[in-house]
Order: C-alpha cells, then structure tokens, then sequence
C-alpha cells in the first residue's frame, strides 16, 4: 500500500487538528458559560423582556 | 482509490470546516435582520438578552445551512460554486454536518426560549425546520418556484428579533417578513441567470433552466413591482414615518431600474450579463438600507 509511507504524516496532522479543535471547543465553551451566567443573573434580577 | 486518501483527514476535519459549514457570509444578513427586527420593536429587553437573541438568530440560521449542505452534499459536487464547501471536497465526514447541525438547532432554539420567550424560539424552530425539509428536501430538487417559498426561511429573522422583545408579532414585523419574501426571486434569480449552467449540470429544476432567460427576466420583473409594494407598506399603513418613506422611495426606485435593464436584457452569454451582476449587488445593499432605515425611523419617532 502507497499510504504506509503518509501515516506518520496524517497522523500528525490529525493530531493538530485535534488540538486546535479542542482549543476552539474550549474558548466556545467558555463563552457558553459566561453568556448562561449572564443570562441567568439578568434574569433573577427582574431585567428580562416584560 | 480516492475515497480510502481522504478518510483520515476528513475523519478529523478541521474547526474552520465546521464554521464554513454555517455559510457565515450569509448569516450577516440574517443577523441584521433579525437584530433590526429586535431594535424597532416597542419596549424595552436587557441588552444581555438582546445579544443572546440575536446570537441564537444566528446559531438556528448556521444550523438550517449545515444541514442543508449534509443533504446537498452529493448536488454540491456537481456545481463550480459549491464544489469546495467542505463536504463535497470530502475534507469532512457526513455524519459530522449532521450532528453539527441538528445539535446547533436544538441549542439555539433553547437558548432562545431560556433568554427570551418560547414564542419567538418556536418561530426559530419553525424557520429550522422549513428551511430544511421543506425548501432544501422537498422544493428545491422538484420546483422551479423553489426559491419563492423557500425564502419565507430567510425571512424569518425579523420577526424571531420582534417577537424576542414583545412575545408577540404585529403588522410592521410581517411587513418586513413580505419585503424579505418578495425580495428573495429578484435578488436570487439574477445570480441564477448567469450561474445557469452550474444549476443545469446539477439537475437543479432553478428558472433559468426550466422555464428560459426570458421568463425568469419577466418574472424578477413582476416580483420586484411586489416588492415595491411590501416596501411602502410599512409607509401606507403608517407604522413609519417621513424618513423611511423617503429612504424606500429612493432605494426601490433604483432597484426598479436595475431589474427593468434585467428585464430588457437580451444577453445569452453569461459571462456578460453586467445587468444581471449588478442587480444582484445591490439587492443586498438594499435590503441593509431598507431594514437600516425602519429602524432609525422607529427611533426618530419613538
């Protein structure tokens, strides 16, 4: 098989991928938080669309 | 064979794959929209939940368009413009789009609900869902009326922003959600006209293929004098003022003169049509106009 000599090639590259996606995912989630956090305080405080 | 190359990139496809999947580039229309929508309504909303509405608006609209390139995939190869979105290039997999995407609906709409109210998240929902199954599955590959109706989804957005303050829907949100709508033929089949034969190849029934130059022509025609209508609505039933009036009056009028030269065009070669080319320019620069201008009016006023 040709692929045998790219596999540590792709291997590397998923594993980049996969890193950067788990930053990205991490920043969204964070995001996610502070905006729910966000939500919620505004909403026990009365400032929620009459 | 190819298929056995590509698999393990697109097994691990990258996050930049999976924001193309959301169109972005149309979702800035969407946002405006919708957030224009938001800012006309009467009363008031807490700027925090004016920027998860809006965000949510945006979500549900990336959400419709993944899932439509996860149906489209194969229909997508076949077209020069689509032929690098993510999946027909087989930088990702199949399953992802469709995960990626119904997972976005669903966290949109309930974001909406919990932020806002669960009137305006079921009309997210609705426009979700009849961008998916009724324009992209069920119109789209057998109509060439296709883009008519399937333009009530991207209509949509004003009224979710309106109904995301008030928890209801009046007049001037409807008016809005009929400019998008009759606006939607024009804007659409003067790109179709001279993208004509990417829709032939891939068997897409759009009117240029079925019904010839000349009747799409007539009918971008007949539906911007439509549209001229749905824009001084808002005016005629005096839920704006002077100032919008003024604006519609101006923006229309050129729009008019754009899609008569369309009308009157005889060009065959697509890589001629200038007329077609410019009035598909500038019907997004109107839309940003029309809906810019309801929402300074409101303001004026109110």
């Amino acid at each position: 098989m040709t692929e045998q000599n790219e596999k540590p090639l792709d291997q590397s590259v998923i594993r980049t991928r996969q890193r950067s996606r788990a930053v990205v995912m991490g920043l969204v989630l964070g995001a996610m938080v502070i905006l729910f956090y966000a939500i919620a305080i505004v909403k026990m405080t009365g400032g929620g669309a009459s | 064979m190819t298929s056995t190359t590509l698999n393990p990139s697109s097994m691990t496809a990258d996050w930049r794959d999976f924001l193309a999947l959301t169109k972005p580039r149309v979702m800035t229309l969407v946002v405006f929209t919708g957030l224009c929508g938001l800012l006309a309504a009467p009363g008031h909303i807490h700027p925090v939940l004016a920027f998860a509405a809006i965000l949510c608006i945006a979500l549900g609209a990336g959400a419709a368009a993944a899932l439509n390139q996860w149906v489209e995939a194969d229909s997508d190869r076949l077209m020069k413009r689509t032929a690098g979105r993510p999946l027909p290039a087989g930088r990702m997999e199949k399953t992802s789009a469709l995960h990626f995407g119904v997972g976005l609906s669903f966290f949109s709409v309930l974001t909406l609900g919990l932020a806002t109210n669960w009137f305006a998240a079921a009309i997210l929902a609705v426009s979700i869902l009849f961008y998916v199954f009724v324009y992209t599955i069920w119109l789209k590959p057998r109509t060439a009326q296709n883009i008519v109706i399937g333009g009530a989804a991207g209509a949509f957005p004003p009224i979710i922003g309106w109904a995301a303050v008030t928890g209801d829907i009046s007049a001037l949100p409807i008016a809005l959600f009929c400019l998008i709508f009759f606006w939607t033929p024009p804007h659409f089949w003067a790109l179709a006209l001279y993208v004509r034969p990417d829709y032939a190849n891939a068997g897409i029934p759009m009117l240029p293929v079925v019904a010839g130059e000349r009747e799409t022509r007539r009918q971008i025609w007949g539906y911007t004098a439509i549209m001229a209508i749905a824009a001084f609505a808002p005016v005629l039933l005096r839920l704006t003022g002077p100032l919008y009036g003024t604006i519609a009056l101006l923006s229309t009028a050129y729009f008019a003169f754009l899609a008569f030269r369309v009308f009157r065009s005889q060009e065959m070669d697509t890589t001629k049509m200038k007329a077609e080319r410019a009035l598909f320019r500038y019907s997004i620069l109107y839309l940003f106009v029309m809906f810019g201008a309801v929402v300074v009016d409101r303001w004026v006023i109110g």
